[in-house]
């Protein structure tokens, strides 16, 4: 049976992991209250603004919810936004978040919007080829606890920095799959369901 | 694709992605930029005055001050978004050496060319531009704009010609799909829109871009109505902190735009907002005044 991948949909671009989704045979649902929330596979927070998702969050009474389904194994991929929520630490922040991902995040941390870039970054999990990787306005992790994969690192002041993760049933990266044609990374967190 | 490059049109269009679903709010000082990102809007725009203060001034309005710009990017970490005047392509330049996130190029200050936009596929930073029809649209998209927004009337809390805009839009991109092939050129020709663009939209069914609603949105039901037209977010200008309660109501609009079909939250969520912007009625706008008539 197809596997239903819940897409949190209170802001930012989670059509583009949907379309992604549905090209490898999933059922998508999107999920803006907290009564959506039931009979899905797994759940993709995507790119947006986290501070918007986060309060969305909270004043729709899902935080807690949605925390408690991670925690209980339910597999989750976040891209930027997403993986800011996802994370233990947000620095110089108080803003609402799920707080799972032994991690700290530097939001922002490569300056502005006209900083943001794209590159080829090699994924090792992912095969050979690197990864289209675009990195809008985008967070990169500080430090991250031993649970915590590494699955691909950037050079950042002359250290290598984590921006794709994974911790057991929680995929994270900083740049966003969903804006290209390559696959691999949703294909990738399908495997983890 | 290069290693490390900056400024490409998927870095463009992909911000504009990452906004879509949230609100835009016209700010002026860093406590009302505060009061908008706690209340989730997903970026701000940074301006001496809102339109409808503009409107009431009269004048010449330019762009703002950097130093208000900047006291606005030091106080909140969401994108910041700032206006220049339409084919001022220097006062966009500053905008971009003052590293703001996105840039309006926008109606509502007043105009610095009668002929011609920014050339926009020369920067860095991207832009978004107001539209009334798919040929202005596609016009600001063939000079570089990465997003769109409906011109509305701005400043004048009044939806009628924002909701006017996105329906002549979306007509027009039925009435371009429904064409034989053949017929295309001549229908970019009198909409006045760069044919490979018109071909764009009628192989995607949809603009390229991201589409905003903007120009006279000043109610949650407001909001909620162009979601359901089918917009992808929505600019507030005037409407929020010209009203009653500024922070109760932008709450209220950002919760309006995620769940735009629910009517018993929509219900809810309208409930005491406190006094709404005065509104104008639009014919009571001597036509050489309304701002939607500026662009080109």
């Amino acid at each position: 049976m197809a596997k239903n991948i819940g897409l949190l949909a209170l802001q930012g671009a989670f059509r583009e992991h949907g379309n992604a989704m549905r090209a490898l045979g999933c059922d998508v649902s999107e999920l803006r209250q907290k009564k959506h929330l039931a009979g899905i596979d797994a759940m993709i927070i995507p790119g947006g603004e986290s501070t918007a998702i986060g309060k969305l969050l909270v004043d729709l009474d899902m935080l807690d919810t949605v925390r408690e389904m991670i925690r209980e194994g339910l597999p989750v991929y976040g891209s930027c936004a997403g993986l800011i929520l996802l994370c233990k630490t947000i620095i110089g922040s108080e803003q609402p978040r799920l707080g799972l991902l032994d991690a700290a995040v530097r939001r922002n941390a490569f300056g502005r919007q006209v900083d943001s870039f794209e590159c080829n970054l090699p994924v090792p999990v992912l095969g050979d080829a690197p990864f289209p990787a675009v990195f809008i306005r985008a967070p990169l992790i500080e430090s991250a606890g031993p649970e915590v994969d590494v699955l691909a690192e950037v050079e950042m002041g002359g250290q290598n920095k984590p921006v794709a993760v994974r911790q057991g049933n929680i995929l994270a990266t900083s740049f966003h799959p969903e804006l290209t044609d390559d696959m691999r990374f949703h294909r990738y967190f399908l495997d983890m369901i | 694709m290069k290693d490390g490059e900056k400024g490409t049109l998927r870095l463009k269009v992909g911000l504009a992605d990452m906004l879509k679903g949230g609100v835009i709010m016209d700010v002026t000082t860093p406590e009302q930029a505060k009061i908008a990102e706690d209340a989730g809007a997903c970026a701000v725009m940074a301006l001496e005055r809102v339109p409808a203060d503009i409107r009431a001034a009269g004048g010449v309005a330019r762009m703002a001050d950097p130093t208000v710009v900047i006291k606005i990017k030091e106080s909140v970490s969401i994108p910041v978004m700032a206006k220049a005047r339409i084919g001022h392509f220097v006062e966009a330049r500053i905008l971009e050496a003052l590293e703001v996130d996105y840039i309006d190029e926008s109606e509502v200050l007043t105009p610095a060319d009668d002929r011609y936009h920014i050339d926009k596929l020369k920067f860095t930073v991207p832009f978004v531009c107001g539209c009334r029809n798919l040929g202005e649209a596609l016009r600001r998209l063939g000079e570089g704009a990465a997003m769109l927004r409906t011109k509305g009337e701005p400043g004048t809390g009044n939806v009628i010609e924002a909701v006017r805009h996105m329906r002549m839009v979306q007509d027009q991109i039925r009435m371009l799909c429904a064409l034989p092939e053949a017929e295309v050129p001549n229908y970019a020709k009198e909409i006045g829109a760069p044919l490979e663009l018109c071909h764009v939209v009628r192989d995607q069914g949809k603009l390229p871009v991201v589409n905003f609603a903007a120009g006279g949105i000043a109610t949650p039901a407001d909001a909620a109505l162009m979601m359901q037209l089918g917009c992808d977010g929505v600019f507030v200008g005037s409407g929020i902190f010209k009203s009653g309660d500024p922070a109760k109501r932008a709450r209220a609009i950002v919760q309006a735009v995620t769940n735009f079909r629910d009517y018993k939250l929509l219900a809810e969520i309208s409930r005491d907002l406190g006094e709404a912007m005065v509104g104008i009625e639009i014919s009571e706008i001597p036509e050489n005044m309304r701002m939607q008539e500026r662009g080109w």
